[in-house]
């Protein structure tokens, strides 16, 4: 973590998105946004990369789906092909009607859960953990953006986001 | 303002003579009388073919449909068998006699049903696109007022197709719909009953009816639709009468779908029937004309005709294409998986002769329907690339035509059926007339929308 950072309050989304712009234009490192709801286009103002998490739903989708096939034609063709009010059991292709709804439902049910759970991974979200917002305002109706100023004249940088349009600017120093 | 290219004018003009050629030979093709026929089987069994077709034919009765209770691929195999001996020898002999009848009927209703799988599949597209443009209005969509005038465009096939539709339907008789032979009717209970519904001039007096609700929308629509251009901005009262229009159509329209798929394609197996039918029908028809939407959007815009349309519109159309395409497989499977789990005899037999004798069609079918646009059009990216759109779209289409193809053939030439010189005729001819129709219809509209309520908003759609 750096060792002095910013902290610049917004009090309006749209305010928000044109100081992003700005500091970015300045070429100031912007550490973090905290918004209380999410702000259409910020992600591509501060330029984060796009989410791969489409990605992995699919390939869970596809694992879902494969462990219904080997499930239910090994249960149901090679372990014990029952005769099942004639339905026919000699392969799987021949039942597979009779299998299409479970295929279906596991393909969503693995490509649900298992995003879900990468998400979760991914934000590090769980029970019982510590919150890391550092002004509880944030999440009611105050915007804020954390900027790194190691390296940076203080005052200037102050200056900078005040012309932005910052209702509150504090400089935080971990030492 | 769109002008259909000369050169593409000269294409469809030769596709139009090349299909019409087509046809005629098709129709001049079908033999006259049992002889032809015997004739012809004659010239075949040097191949071979003979043993393998009466084989085929041997589980259906004289009127020329499938009677038998059929219990999956191979319980009507062994049907076959249990069938043969108990027929006699005295039997058989007046059994190939009604054989070569039925199959002389079969031969002579294929150029018909060539005609009206590609008449209707063309149809059906200007009736799926004027359904997706009152639903726009109906549905007050902001993304897509900018394409009002190419999906308007579009419909301008609806008249002539829907006129051509209506002939063949009427003019088909015994060719398409068994219950209209009188004969037949006297000795079978089953279509008895239902003569009360299944009658020609009842059947006459609906057809009619659908074709003109269908037509008297569009005209309103278009009529609106340009009023809504001379009218002083603010005043929206074209436009109101036009969302209420839409929305009267939109329940006129889901119950005549009903209808005309019970009329025209469920009742060439008058014994059959299947309550999700409609829906499938109109799954088809939708997903079809959305397709061709964006095709004809994404040539238009390639053209420069239609600079305000952008990626993200095509997005959306895309992600239609994806959705339907997937609702179109539901009902596909919805339809088959109930009757092929509880194997009713009755209604099976449906299945059992699309299983047995259009094998590749049927299954390919699902393959070109649902694999290749559920992998093509699922990257959000793709969707905005119009080579993807393009390719996507055609594939789907080609998977409706073997849909349609598949609704129409097994039902009236049974397994007699090969894709020859009607059916590629029949294609031609009519995708020559689309695209003369439906390019003569664009060249009439000023392709941006004026005085639209919503129109600034889709001007700047962004997804």
């Amino acid at each position: 973590m750096a060792s002095k950072l910013i902290h610049a309050i917004y009090s309006d989304d749209d305010l928000l998105m044109q100081a992003v712009k700005q500091i970015k234009g300045a070429h100031y490192h912007i550490a973090e946004v905290y918004t209380p709801f999410p702000v259409h286009g910020l992600d591509k103002a501060v330029g984060l990369a796009p989410t791969r998490i489409a990605i992995t739903s699919f390939l869970y989708g596809l694992v879902g789906l494969t462990v219904a096939v080997l499930m239910m034609d090994f249960m149901m063709i090679q372990d014990w092909p029952q005769n099942i009010g004639g339905k026919p059991s000699f392969h799987f292709y021949e039942n597979m009607p009779a299998f299409i709804p479970i295929m279906f439902e596991l393909t969503v049910f693995f490509a649900a859960h298992l995003m879900v759970i990468t998400f979760y991974m991914r934000s590090k979200l769980w029970p019982f953990k510590k919150p890391e917002n550092p002004d509880i305002r944030t999440t009611d109706d105050h915007f804020m953006v954390e900027i790194d100023a190691s390296n940076h004249n203080v005052d200037k940088m102050t200056k900078f986001l005040y012309d932005t349009g910052a209702a509150e600017i504090k400089l935080i120093e971990n030492n | 303002m769109y002008t259909l290219p000369s050169k593409l004018k000269i294409t469809a003009i030769i596709l139009m003579v090349v299909g019409l050629i087509g046809l005629v030979i098709g129709f001049l093709d079908a033999p006259d009388n049992v002889e032809e026929v015997k004739e012809m089987m004659a010239a075949q069994s040097h191949h071979g073919e003979e043993a393998e077709h009466d084989e085929a034919t041997a589980n259906m009765n004289e009127e020329g449909y499938i009677e038998t209770a059929g219990r999956g691929i191979k319980g009507s195999d062994a049907t076959q068998e249990v069938d043969h001996p108990v027929a006699g020898e005295g039997a058989h002999e007046a059994d190939s006699e009604a054989h070569y009848e039925h199959l002389l009927h079969q031969l002579q209703t294929k150029p018909w049903s060539a005609l009206f799988v590609s008449a209707f599949f063309f149809f059906m597209i200007a009736l799926g696109a004027l359904v997706f443009y009152a639903i726009q209005y109906a549905a007050q969509a902001g993304w897509s007022p900018v394409l009002f005038r190419v999906i308007e465009g579009i419909t301008a096939y609806l008249l002539p197709g829907s006129i051509i539709v209506f002939l063949i339907v009427i003019f088909a008789g015994t060719h398409f719909f068994p219950w209209q032979n009188e004969e037949l009717v006297a000795e079978d209970k089953i279509l008895q009953l239902k003569s009360g519904y299944l009658n020609f001039p009842f059947f006459l007096i609906r057809a009619i009816i659908y074709v003109l609700g269908w037509n008297l929308y569009r005209f309103f629509a278009r009529k609106y639709s340009d009023r809504q251009e001379e009218v002083a901005a603010n005043d929206y009262r074209p436009y109101r009468k036009l969302f209420k229009a839409s929305v009267g159509f939109l329940v006129f329209f889901i119950i005549t779908e009903s209808l005309m798929s019970w009329d025209w394609f469920m009742s060439m197996t008058p014994h059959w029937y299947s309550t999700l039918f409609a829906w499938y029908i109109f799954a088809s028809l939708f997903v079809s004309a959305i397709t061709v939407i964006a095709m004809v959007t994404v040539y238009l815009k390639k053209g420069g005709y239609i600079p305000f349309v952008n990626d993200s519109h095509l997005h959306d159309l895309a992600k239609f294409m994806f959705a339907f395409s997937i609702f179109w497989t539901y009902l596909w499977f919805g339809q088959f998986m109930l009757i092929w789990y509880a194997n009713i005899p009755e209604e099976v037999t449906y299945f059992t002769m699309r299983i047995e004798n259009y094998n590749l069609l049927f299954f390919g079918m699902l393959i070109l329907n649902f694999v290749f646009p559920i992998l093509l059009l699922m990257n959000s990216d793709y969707k905005r690339v119009p080579l993807f759109v393009l390719i996507a779209g055609t594939i789907i289409l080609i998977g409706h035509y073997i849909d349609i193809f598949l609704l129409v053939m097994p039902s009236t030439v049974g397994p007699n059926w090969y894709f020859g010189l009607p059916e590629f005729g029949g294609l031609l001819f009519f995708l020559g007339l689309f695209i003369i129709v439906v390019g003569s219809g664009l060249g009439k509209l000023k392709l941006l929308p004026k005085n639209n309520p919503f129109l600034k908003e889709s001007e700047h759609y962004h997804y």
